[in-house]
């Protein structure tokens, strides 16, 4: 402990919390070479009061997401070489059946991941769990690897640790009273009670109280506080004969929101399922003034009342025993986002303070690591794009937001959430300049970054019959859901006529200066020095060659270059080129600015046979095949409107996206429209845009295919070329070219839909690809091979899904199988690598 | 044994405690309630004794509508009626709680063999509230206990004073103040929590008057916060310890 | 005016602490009137060894009541007796449980309003007294106004220091016989044997506490070790005895027992306000804590920052040292 004549002067960063987050990063930086560390909280060691003082500490391993899954993994393992963590097992049980499918699913999620998991009857959870009441449930699934951890020991060692290699200053009882940025916006002290530290670097690990502490520099980090209650019972008599910490599996009573878990003589009972309780960040009480901590809130009995009915139900004898009383009873505080994710990374408000918050206990040794070799400037070893902080839009980080999605979020902590499950909480925020055409038209909306798209238009429920017997209609709710067969007839109905699809949503940002080509060049595979009026499609990787974005950078001028990317990664490309512009500023001879664009255009696409039909109809430029050649952008006359038309297709047809001032949007909107009526022009949603169109044109997504694990040779993206240029990732490319892939992506077709009910069955995402026995699939580096994408192929009448598979297995006919739902169904490799199943030769689209 | 307890909805307090900008009340908006400590004890106490000799415990608060909740927190230890005298919030004094008390549990038909009470709130610690229900009601009264047993003649009740046991013998019907101490009182169970979830609470509203004692104002103290001086960190300090021990006159 | 107190007497008969400090704020009281007040001394038993003490303090006239033994309401019926014949304008007694209890018997059967705890008190020019007295055991203060007459009022243990009056007094002991009914006599003490030699919690001279950060039921016999060798004893926080690790009668607090040592070592206590209630009497105390920031920090006198386990050990063996 140090006193203020003590206080380090400077630091080569501030680390702020020393929970299992702030911990963790400390250890991390410091075994990376890190020294002049300092970390700093208010409160006292070990337990300096914040969530992980009282979190219930036990890990089950499957994640739907792969990222969460990930860092769990990652930090089990920290746990277990810290020697913290105790095996006891895992078992969520089922109430009801529409529960039991989704165990079937956890546990087929399980096997892509390769994480040991059995779905046993009541009986058998009762010979696990002997004092639970078999009568209650209909089953569960058992996760044997399910464990508990010691979070404030693990912490202590790994605090220790860096301290003992002389690398950090640990200054306890400190409060932070504010950060100091100096004229270039950058973190340029922090002031504690203690005394104030010189410092770049300023890393803010405080879960709960982050937000607050954020605002001292002008930042804002979206999450809030919310309650999550919890009561010990105890002394168990059954457990006074059990030694040690816990010695039955921890039970998951999912369908009623809450958990029970031995914690040494007591049962531990959690719930979520208690309404969301909010509580700010300026309303956590102070050290002195909570009675046990600040995030251990008084207890609020009417919340918790109905689930000690429905713990009552499920474990009558343990929990009603006169004789255990009600020791330890709080609302605990969480910290919780918008999207349920951490939150990671450099503010983009403030260069030089970071974000390391909202995790779990679960992943918070793996955060700290994966944040550690992020500061230390390079790629993490496990993708977190999906923690980004700069993910966020401006919506998303108000704390309306914040709070209505965690309101939202909360009561499905342990909720059966399909894979296509849509927010409602604060919608709409940003509407299209058609939107109100897509409502007229019956438009089926979807949230993506904020913005409302159509997913189809019920308006074309007549292509219904037009198209009959070619929709693989789904037969299963859970199939069904968020789906539509209205989705696979815009499909058809645009690849014989033409399609109209509202594009609004893309994030469209230019860079603009004499240094702006090599400001795209250094980032981007492909060439960019290209001629002005050309498209480029192209990846960004990282250091290690794996994906980091997927995009397409138009050059306007020979100083001009206009990216164009998804909603869902809009703000993360635009902080990525922002981050890489050349150095020295705007001004100067190698100077570029970045502009975010998106609120000036709106981008529409149209696509089909007919397109060029349309198109000429409404315009006097030339847009013939010869005239305006694929991959090209150049302005158009269209109906009035000065429009920027580019000639690429993400749904693999003839076709234009449309850039038109967001003013006049609708306008070329119903231009277009009333010029397409006779020649067959449907609006077309996101369901076919998104899915299917691609889908049959083996075109990959970030995010789903494309993501830091996987390279471009893997991917079966790698150009004939590697352009002469350096770019970032070129090395690991080039390596990665001259030797053989341990896996390829592969687009499968379903040869049987059937399941044992004999029910048509249609794969959603996510489930592992096994050999027709059913044994798993693991590649030479330790990956497993599992469903990247899935959708309906209408144009060739197949499901299709996408897989990266080992390389032995990436041959076109093998054939393999999918578990969906506890299920197999045989697939067969119809494409290995990047040839479409559609139009193999790109005919339509250089058509 | 009919057993009626008397019990104070009170903040729970950690190492600070707040008052409110306009000086009237302390803060409670981070706080949680409890029952008085010494009341606990009180409601466990009488729970053991009916649990011994047969008999109901009811359970009594002067509070607003949310002293219900500690109401509640002292039938699932086994209290089985419950009665809140409700208030608008405001404080009511020592006079005025006892006269309602009264009217509460005094009546011909004097249901209690034994009143007992808390010996003083831990907020106001007005140490009287017992005193002057028992002289209402006619009945004997002893305050501060730590030990009670039923005898042949009433109830023989203990306590301490300055080092000495002081041992009063007295009849029923008696009023009875405790002290925490007397036992250690168990923790609700779940099905306890959830009977008393479910149990009625009758509700009486008594008439407030003024006691001739009224609050202006509270503050904190002044001259709370000094900052120790810090002797040393570990082991290391001892040296210095034994020092001041040494000037203290402590060792010797 | 005169201000009656209620005098407790010491083992050898003489004034109590706690009595003198009654007495000295009973003085202040009536030289906060605007007309001549004096102090008027209550004593249950023999009044001669009390002469001396109560001269100092400025008492004219002495009341020895001719009762044996602790009768709460009959002491409280003869304090009636003597205020009514007295014109008392104030009764005073030592906020103990004894005075406490008399005080309040003595309120409940007049009707009138009593003010426990009082810190200071003063008779205004509207008849009036303004008070401030103690909440929550002292960590807070009330400001109030009494309107009653006689004023009944209690106060605060510790609270008041015993100072001599400027002159001493000429004390006059005057013999009273109380009217005392039946009812007044019902309740009375008996006194079991003695408690067992050795220093109790409410008097020893060293405590040497331990809280949460002991750890168990089991941590104890370091502090046990260190009370011997300091000529004390073993408090515990409300932490401890809630636990059960401990039993209530070592409990240090607002609803344990207030301690007023020279020295009290306080060990793995973060200093919760109903704890520090207890010990604020304490002439030095001396924090031991891994945190530097724990609320006691800021009550104590000096702090050493560390584990109990390894600096009461270090400080056993150094004081075993030194006088080997």
């Amino acid at each position: 402990m140090s006193t203020m004549s003590d206080t380090a002067s400077r630091a080569s960063a501030v680390i702020i919390g020393a929970g299992i987050v702030g911990n963790s990063l400390a250890y991390h930086l410091a075994r990376l070479g890190w020294r002049e560390l300092v970390l700093v909280d208010k409160g006292p060691m070990p337990n300096p009061g914040g969530s992980t003082g009282h979190a219930s500490n036990f890990i089950f391993p499957i994640e739907y997401s792969k990222m969460m899954m990930e860092l769990t993994a990652d930090s089990t393992e920290q746990y277990k070489a810290l020697g913290v963590f105790i095996q006891s097992g895992g078992i969520e049980v089922a109430r009801t059946e529409a529960r039991m499918q989704e165990l079937r699913r956890r546990c087929t999620a399980a096997k892509a991941w390769r994480i040991p998991a059995q779905l046993i009857t009541p009986a058998e959870v009762a010979k696990l769990v002997p004092y639970l009441d078999e009568s209650v449930i209909l089953g569960g699934a058992h996760f044997p690897t399910v464990g508990v951890v010691d979070s404030l020991r693990a912490g202590t060692l790994m605090r220790e640790n860096a301290v003992q290699l002389g690398a950090l200053q640990v200054l306890a009882g400190a409060e932070v009273l504010g950060i100091d940025t100096d004229a270039g916006g950058r973190v340029s002290a922090v002031r504690t009670t203690k005394g104030d530290i010189e410092t770049e670097v300023c890393v803010i690990c405080c879960g709960v109280w982050s937000p607050r502490i954020a605002r001292m520099a002008g930042a804002r980090i979206p999450l809030t506080p919310i309650v999550h209650q919890m009561i010990s019972v105890g002394p168990v008599p059954l457990f006074a004969d059990t030694p040690g910490e816990i010695s039955y599996p921890i039970v998951r009573d999912v369908d009623t929101n809450m958990y029970e878990r031995q914690h040494g003589a007591d049962m531990e009972v959690g719930s979520y399922a208690h309404r969301p309780i909010i509580v700010a960040p300026d309303d956590i009480p102070s050290i002195e003034e909570a009675a046990l901590s600040p995030t251990e809130m008084p207890f609020t009995q009417d919340d918790f009342d109905p689930q000690l009915m429905e713990a009552l139900e499920l474990m009558p004898d343990l929990l009603g025993d006169e004789r255990v009383g009600i020791r330890y009873a709080i609302n605990g505080l969480i910290s919780m986002t918008p999207d349920g994710h951490p939150v990671i990374g450099e503010t983009p408000e403030v260069p030089g303070l970071w974000s390391v918050a909202a995790s779990w206990i679960k992943e918070g040794p793996g955060i700290g690591r994966a944040a550690a070799e992020w500061m230390s400037g390079g790629t993490p070893e496990i993708d977190i794009h999906e923690a980004d902080i700069s993910r966020f839009y401006g919506h998303q980080r108000t704390m309306a937001h914040v709070i209505g999605r965690a309101r939202e979020g909360f009561n499905k902590m342990y909720g059966i959430v399909h894979p296509a499950e849509q927010w409602e909480s604060g919608r709409p925020v940003r509407l299209s300049p058609v939107y109100d055409r897509e409502r007229d038209l019956g438009a089926m909306f979807i949230e993506t970054a904020g913005w409302e798209r159509p997913n189809w238009y019920a308006s074309n429920e007549a292509l219904l019959d037009r198209y009959a017997g070619r929709l693989m209609e789904r037969e299963a709710e859970w199939d069904a859901r968020w789906w539509s067969p209205i989705i696979n007839a815009e499909h058809l109905a645009m690849r014989d006529a033409c399609g109209l699809v509202d594009l609004s949503a893309f994030a469209v940002f230019d860079i603009v200066g004499p240094g702006a080509l090599a400001a795209v060049q250094s980032v981007a595979v492909a060439q960019l020095d290209v001629r002005v009026g050309r498209v480029i499609y192209t990846s960004l990787l990282d250091e290690r060659g794996g994906f980091r974005g997927d995009l397409t950078i138009m050059r306007l001028g020979p100083e001009r270059f206009r990216v164009v990317t998804g909603g869902a990664t809009g703000m993360m490309d635009l902080k990525w080129f922002a981050d890489h512009l050349p150095e020295g500023g705007p001004g100067g001879a190698q100077g570029a600015v970045i502009a975010d664009q998106t609120s000036a255009w709106t981008t529409l696409g149209v696509w089909g046979p007919r397109a060029r039909d349309v198109l000429s109809s409404v315009t006097s430029d030339d847009v013939s095949h010869d005239g305006f050649k694929f991959g090209t952008c150049r302005e158009i006359e269209l109906g009035g409107v000065t429009v920027l038309a580019s000639r690429i297709s993400y749904v693999g047809e003839l076709g234009w996206e449309l850039y038109a001032p967001i003013e006049e949007g609708r306008r070329v909107w119903d231009t277009v429209w009333e010029a397409g009526q006779p020649h067959g022009l449907v609006p077309v949603g996101i369901g076919v845009y998104g899915t299917t169109g691609r889908l049959e044109k083996g075109y990959r997504a970030f995010g789903a295919e494309l993501d830091g694990s996987y390279d471009l040779v893997e991917a079966g993206m790698a150009r004939p070329k590697v352009k002469e240029q350096e770019f970032l990732g070129k090395d690991a490319h080039l390596a990665q070219r001259s030797s053989s892939p341990s896996a390829l992506l592969c687009t499968l077709t379903v040869d049987d839909h059937r399941s044992a009910s004999g029910q048509l069955r249609y794969m959603l995402g996510g489930e592992p690809i096994l050999t027709a026995g059913g044994e798993s699939l693991v590649d030479a580096k330790g990956r497993p091979s599992y469903v990247t994408s899935a959708g309906s192929g209408p144009s060739v009448g197949k499901h299709l899904l996408m897989a990266y598979l080992p390389a032995e297995h990436a041959v076109a006919g093998n054939r393999l199988a999918v578990e969906y739902l506890g299920e197999q169904y045989p697939v067969t490799v119809a494409v290995a690598g990047s040839t479409p199943l559609f139009d193999p030769e790109n005919e339509r689209v250089r058509s | 044994m009919e057993i009626a307890v008397c019990v104070k909805r009170v903040p729970m307090v950690g190492g600070k405690i707040v008052v409110t900008a306009d000086g009237q009340d302390v803060d409670t908006r981070m706080s949680g309630f409890t029952v008085s400590p010494h009341e606990e004890c009180a409601v466990e106490e009488a729970v053991r004794l009916v649990e011994r000799q047969g008999g109901s415990v009811t359970v009594l608060t002067l509070g607003p509508p949310a002293a219900a909740d500690q109401l509640r927190d002292m039938l699932a230890l086994g209290a089985s009626r419950a009665v809140l005298l409700e208030t608008d919030g405001r404080e009511w004094g020592a006079i005025a709680t006892a006269e309602a008390i009264v009217a509460e549990v005094g009546g011909p038909d004097r249901p209690y063999d034994l009143l007992l009470f808390g010996n003083e709130a831990a907020d106001t610690g007005d140490y009287q509230v017992a005193v002057r229900v028992a002289h209402a009601l006619g009945l004997p009264c002893v305050t501060g206990i730590k030990n009670l047993e039923v005898t042949d003649a009433g109830v023989r009740a203990k306590r301490e004073y300055r080092g000495t046991e002081e041992v009063f013998d007295i009849p029923l019907p008696a009023v009875v103040s405790v002290k925490e101490g007397i036992n250690l009182p168990r923790y609700p169970s779940l099905p306890g929590r959830l009977r008393a979830k479910r149990a009625t609470i009758e509700t009486h509203e008594p008439q407030w008057r003024s006691d001739g004692l009224t609050k202006e104002r509270l503050r904190v103290p002044a001259g709370e916060s000094k900052r120790a001086e810090v002797l040393g960190t570990g082991a290391d300090a001892v040296p210095a310890l034994v020092a001041l021990l040494d000037e203290l006159g402590i060792l010797s | 005016m005169t201000v009656l107190c209620l005098i407790e007497q010491a083992g050898d008969g003489g004034v109590a602490d706690v009595s003198l400090r009654a007495l000295t704020f009973a003085r202040n009281l009536a030289a906060s009137a605007p007309e001549p007040s004096g102090i008027a001394a209550v004593v249950f038993g023999d009044a001669a060894a009390a002469v001396p003490a109560l001269s100092e303090y400025g008492v004219t006239d002495a009341y020895a009541v001719e009762l044996t033994g602790y009768v709460p309401q009959a002491w409280a019926r003869a304090l009636a007796g003597l205020a009514a014949g007295l014109s008392a304008t104030a009764v005073v007694a030592a906020g103990t449980d004894h005075g406490s209890e008399v005080m309040a018997h003595l309120g409940a059967f007049t009707g009138l309003p009593m003010a426990a705890n009082c810190v200071s008190a003063g008779r205004n020019n509207e008849g009036t007294f303004e008070l401030v007295r103690h909440r929550w055991a002292g960590s807070l203060l009330e400001d109030a106004v009494l309107d009653a007459s006689p004023a009944l009022l209690t106060v605060a243990v510790d609270a008041v220091p015993a100072v001599p009056a400027g002159e001493p007094a000429a004390t006059v002991v005057h013999a009273f016989r109380p009217e005392l009914g039946d009812g007044d006599l019902l309740v009375r003490a008996t006194e079991s044997a003695e408690r067992s030699a050795g220093v109790s919690l409410a008097t020893a001279r060293v405590v040497v506490g331990g809280g949460r950060g002991v750890g168990g039921p089991d941590g104890f016999g370091v502090l046990e070790e260190l009370a011997g060798l300091l000529g004390g004893v073993v408090g515990v926080s409300r932490v401890v005895t809630s636990e059960g690790w401990r039993p209530h009668k070592q409990q240090v607090g607002q609803t344990g027992t207030r301690i007023s040592p020279e020295l009290y070592l306080a060990c793995g206590i973060s200093g919760a306000i109903q704890h520090m209630a207890g010990c604020l009497s304490a002439k030095h105390i001396v924090a031991v804590n891994t945190d530097p920031d724990a609320p006691i920090i800021s009550r104590a006198d000096y702090a050493v920052i560390g584990d109990l386990n390894q600096v009461l050990p270090a400080l056993i063996e150094a004081i075993r040292a030194r006088s080997s």
